[in-house]
């Protein structure tokens, strides 16, 4: 067991890790930090997507030591200053972009860096750039919208051609 | 104007916020001071006869604190089936013991046939690997093709079932020579061979459960991914470990979707429990994905021969069937309605065909145990369905619009006894069809065609009439009909002093978004805020009885008992008005959330009647009770019988047989709807979990019964870019008649429907492509298939 420490949603934390301890298991099981998800084992749901140093990462691909002094970002460090929904969040409700919210934690983060990196994706940049997230509860269809609402274009009418 | 709160408002969920934040609690969140942790060891050999467990091999490894084995629990009872069915003979169903661990034989790869307890997940981890090693099975030939299981007597999945065969069964079996002859005198008999694909419902979190045990009073507590908590409890107490009902909580928190797959109880239920006892601390287990691969309960896996008898201009005058049904290794506790009640009974569809037949033989193999997965026998019946009137079509020449219009049941039939048993009760299968082909633009598809082929693609349209027979279900004919339970729900209405109002209800929510629906409906009945109305579910101990969700069943049925639940409130609220404002009962009205004195301007609000109702300073006691809490059991007279019509585009590439779902259109009729956006999103959930079934889904077993989709990596689950934006109306709406809501349920429409509109698409474009030989390609409709079908 080693002492792994690193910054989370902007809080210096530290907690025991060992050499295979995953980030996915030490965010969970050592910060307590639940909203990251685990729903495969082979990489490939994206339920368990953070921000590693402003990058979506699989928290279930890297081992907790490898991000030792990194800042990582999880679902809990979404909203606004003031507690209220952050954008993306924002537009995951409006849009009814969750269903059972088991996913929604990946697909939030995973739209985020998105949106960072194309901050007007075309309805099949969407789509592509969701390919790491599983869904099995909305058909994708309000999930796209959301992303899409979330970059600040209308939805209804790039849905509706 | 649309509503933005009540009955028919798109109300945003209120769940959404601690989903968004991270805030949810799903049973794998919990963590529980002193917990330990269970690793189950699975056979990773289809069949074979236990020779030797060598416990010891791990009992002294670091962390170790127990292992359990078959051998613990073969003296408690079996997890039985819900349903007991008769073959046409009239023998009843056999039904082998499905034990908490395999005790014996191994009947399918993934079967739990010991567990072990330690300090840390790790630790388990390592041991069961080692006692994996630690244990000699001797293999058995691996039972896995269905046909053969049937032919051969000498290889058993149970020793003591001698075909492998667990019915055969008939519906209607006085039917059937009238069937029969119906068929001979038909001027055509169109003949289809189709196979249901098996899936694997694969609901995004994976199952869990937490057993704890309190030694100082006995009680037992199961916090679990359930979508029926009370059933659960029902099975673990009355038929697994006999534990008192009183005696044992169980709790389902969030639960990350169901779809079928959480509604069984498990073997790791019952085992986490024993396992708490024995050691006297929590023990929990989670599934990684590939154990939820190997021992989830499956969906779909028919095989079907399906017949239909016609005239030269397409009347359908009768339908038979011949279908194997896999139930798998061992009868899950709804295996056997599945491919029965919810199959059978639906093969008249939406159509007014005078003579139907049904056969279904089910069948046990060395593989997952397969059980009611979305839609549950009922896509199973459309699809064979929809199929063979396709093909029909095709084969006579006949317009595939025009075939549904002249065989459709008209609006002025209802109720309409169909030959298989069911009463439609309300309908109008036209208005979905010509709502279905406006939206979908059928008039402009030609023009659609020759743009796709001017890019080198094969564009195809593919029609599905669909009705299915939900609101599980009518417990008078349930019962006739074999289920050893009944289907009705429960909802206890408290009022509370203060005016607010907790609802328990029996449904329980893993996605369909009952706290936020439940309460539009208490809010305008009451005429009070929503935001002071709280939806509790998913807890034995809160919630007086219900039978979950599942079925399209929680509006319909739970929902109507909460609706009974008010009335009894209000019925008792007129009674505390009469009281305080000096009148007799009979003059209270109550409208807007005022108890009044008809004809005067004295009334009472709901918030003083509720306070009065705690604070009963003067109450005639004789006739009048303190307090305000309501609550009813609702069995509803008859299935509700929701229906639509969906119209589906394909791309076809030539070149690679890849096919890419364009365009989706769905026109349902769900009668009236509570919440509009959560109901499109229903449609859209099922609609993209039929085109995985059509598109991408395979499950699939070697000859030796090992899974070849054990992951992602090999079980194409649709993601994001495999589907298009769908368009889905519900507006063409016949109110269901026996309910007091008029709602008929939506959460199975959309996998229903869906798949044979995909695959008539495909086999359309491949036709107007020039190939002509392809009549029908089986689902998955994978690149490799089609083009295998385009080149033979
Ligand atoms: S849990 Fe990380 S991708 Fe599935
Ligand atoms: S909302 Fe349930 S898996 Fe996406």
């Amino acid at each position: 067991m080693t002492k792994v420490t690193m910054t989370v949603n902007g809080k210096s934390v530290s907690a025991e890790a060992e050499g295979r301890t995953l980030l996915v298991d030490y965010l969970r099981g050592g910060l307590g930090l639940t909203g990251t998800h685990v729903g495969c084992d082979t990489s490939q749901c994206g339920a368990c997507v953070v921000h590693v140093d402003g990058k979506a990462v699989k928290a279930c691909t890297v081992f907790a030591m490898d991000v030792m002094g990194a800042e990582v970002r999880t679902i809990e460090g979404m909203a606004n200053a003031d507690g209220s929904l952050g954008l993306v969040q924002q537009a995951f409700q409006d849009h009814h972009g969750l269903q059972c919210g088991f996913c929604t934690p990946g697909m939030v983060m995973t739209t985020a860096a998105l949106l960072a990196e194309n901050p007007r994706p075309t309805e099949a940049q969407v789509r592509h750039g969701l390919e790491g997230n599983i869904c099995r509860c909305t058909g994708y269809h309000n999930i796209v919208k959301a992303v899409l609402a979330a970059s600040g274009q209308d939805a209804d009418a790039i849905a509706a051609e | 104007m649309p509503k933005d709160t009540g009955i028919g408002a798109s109300t945003k969920r209120r769940e959404d916020v601690r989903f968004l934040t991270g805030r949810g609690v799903y049973t794998d969140d919990l963590s529980l001071f002193g917990q330990a942790h269970a690793v189950m060891v699975r056979s990773t050999v289809a069949h074979g006869r236990i020779v030797s467990i060598d416990t010891s091999a791990v009992e002294s490894m670091p962390g170790v604190l127990a292992v359990f084995t078959g051998e613990d629990f073969k003296d408690v009872g079996g997890n039985p089936a819900g349903w007991l069915i008769n073959s046409r003979d009239g023998t009843p169903m056999r039904e082998p013991k499905r034990p908490v661990l395999a005790h014996g034989k191994v009947r399918h790869v993934g079967d739990a046939y010991a567990a072990v307890i330690a300090e840390s997940y790790a630790q388990a981890k390592d041991a069961a690997q080692v006692l994996s090693d630690a244990t000699v099975i001797e293999e058995l030939p691996a039972i896995v093709d269905m046909k053969a299981a049937a032919a051969d007597a000498s290889n058993r999945v149970h020793d003591e079932i001698p075909d492998n065969i667990c019915f055969d069964w008939g519906w209607i079996e006085d039917n059937r020579a009238a069937v029969d002859a119906a068929m001979k005198a038909a001027p055509h008999v169109i003949t289809l061979e189709l196979t249901n694909n098996r899936l694997v419902p694969n609901a995004m979190e994976p199952r869990a459960s937490i057993g704890e045990y309190f030694p100082g009073t006995g009680d037992y507590k199961l916090t679990t991914t359930s979508q029926n908590p009370h059933l659960t409890r029902l099975l673990i107490c009355a038929f697994v470990m006999g534990i008192p009902e009183n005696k044992l909580q169980v709790v389902a928190p969030d639960v990350g979707g169901g779809f079928g797959s959480k509604i069984y109880h498990y073997g790791e239920e019952a085992l986490v429990l024993a396992a708490a006892k024995r050691l006297g601390r929590p023990v929990r287990w989670t599934a990684e994905r590939t154990e939820s691969f190997l021992s989830d309960a499956h969906g779909r896996d028919h095989v079907t021969k399906i017949e239909l008898g016609c005239t030269a201009q397409g009347d359908i005058l009768a339908i038979r069937t011949e279908t194997y049904a896999n139930v798998g290794a061992y009868l899950s506790n709804f295996s056997t309605a599945t491919p029965t009640f919810l199959h059978g009974t639906l093969m008249a569809g939406p159509y007014k065909v005078p003579h139907v037949y049904v056969n279904v033989k089910t069948v046990f193999t060395n593989t997952a145990p397969v059980d009611a997965y979305r839609g549950a026998g009922r896509p199973e019946a459309t699809y064979s369905i929809e199929r063979v009137v396709d093909k029909m079509c095709r084969e006579l020449g006949l317009d595939p619009f025009e075939v549904r219009r002249r065989n459709l049941l008209t609006p002025d039939q209802f109720p309409y006894t169909t030959p298989v048993g069911l009463v439609y009760d309300t309908g109008n299968y036209q208005a979905t069809l010509d709502k279905a082909v406006e939206l979908a633009d059928v008039a402009g598809f030609e023009a659609r065609r020759a743009e796709s082929a001017a890019r080198g693609k094969l564009r195809g349209m593919g029609l599905s009439t669909w009705i299915e027979a939900c609101g599980i279900a009518p417990s008078h004919l349930v019962g006739v009909l074999g289920a050893r339970v009944g289907l009705y729900d429960a909802a206890t209405v408290r009022v509370n002093a203060t005016g607010t109002i907790s609802v328990m209800t029996g449904a329980h929510s893993h996605g369909q978004g009952h706290e936020t629906v439940f309460p539009q409906i208490v809010a305008e009945k009451l005429g009070i805020d929503a935001s002071s109305v709280e939806i509790v579910h998913g807890d034995t101990a809160k919630i007086p009885f219900g039978m979950g969700s599942y079925g399209s069943r929680s509006l319909a049925v739970a929902g109507s008992a909460m609706d009974r639940a008010i009335d009894k409130i209000i019925a008792k609220g007129k009674k505390i008005a009469a009281h305080m404002l000096e009148a007799a009962e009979g003059d209270i009205t109550f409208a807007d959330g005022k108890f009044s004195v008809a004809g005067t301007d004295k009334a009472k609000t709901f918030g003083e009647i509720a306070f009065s109702a705690y604070v009963p300073h003067n109450y005639p006691l004789e006739t009048l009770e303190p307090g305000l809490e309501e609550t009813a059991f609702y069995d509803p007279a008859n299935f509700t019988y929701p229906a639509g019509a969906y119209i589906c585009e394909v791309e076809v590439d030539e070149g690679t047989g890849k096919v890419d779902v364009v365009a989706f259109t769905c026109a349902d009729d769900f009668g009236n709807v509570m919440n509009p956006m959560i109901v499109e999103g229903q449609v859209h959930g099922g609609v993209g979990q039929g085109i995985g079934q059509a598109v991408l889904e395979s499950t699939t077993y070697d000859d030796t019964g090992q899974l070849l989709t054990g992951s992602y990596m090999d079980y194409a689950m649709p993601r994001a870019d495999d589907v298009p934006f769908y368009t889905v109306d519900h507006s063409c709406s016949t109110p269901c008649t026996h309910n007091p809501l008029g709602v008929k349920g939506c959460g199975e429409a959309g996998a229903i429907g869906s798949p044979p509109a995909v695959v008539n698409a495909v086999i359309d474009a491949l036709q107007r492509g020039g190939h002509t030989h392809v009549k029908h390609i089986d689902m998955p409709v994978s690149p490799n298939r089609v083009w295998q079908a385009m080149n033979a």
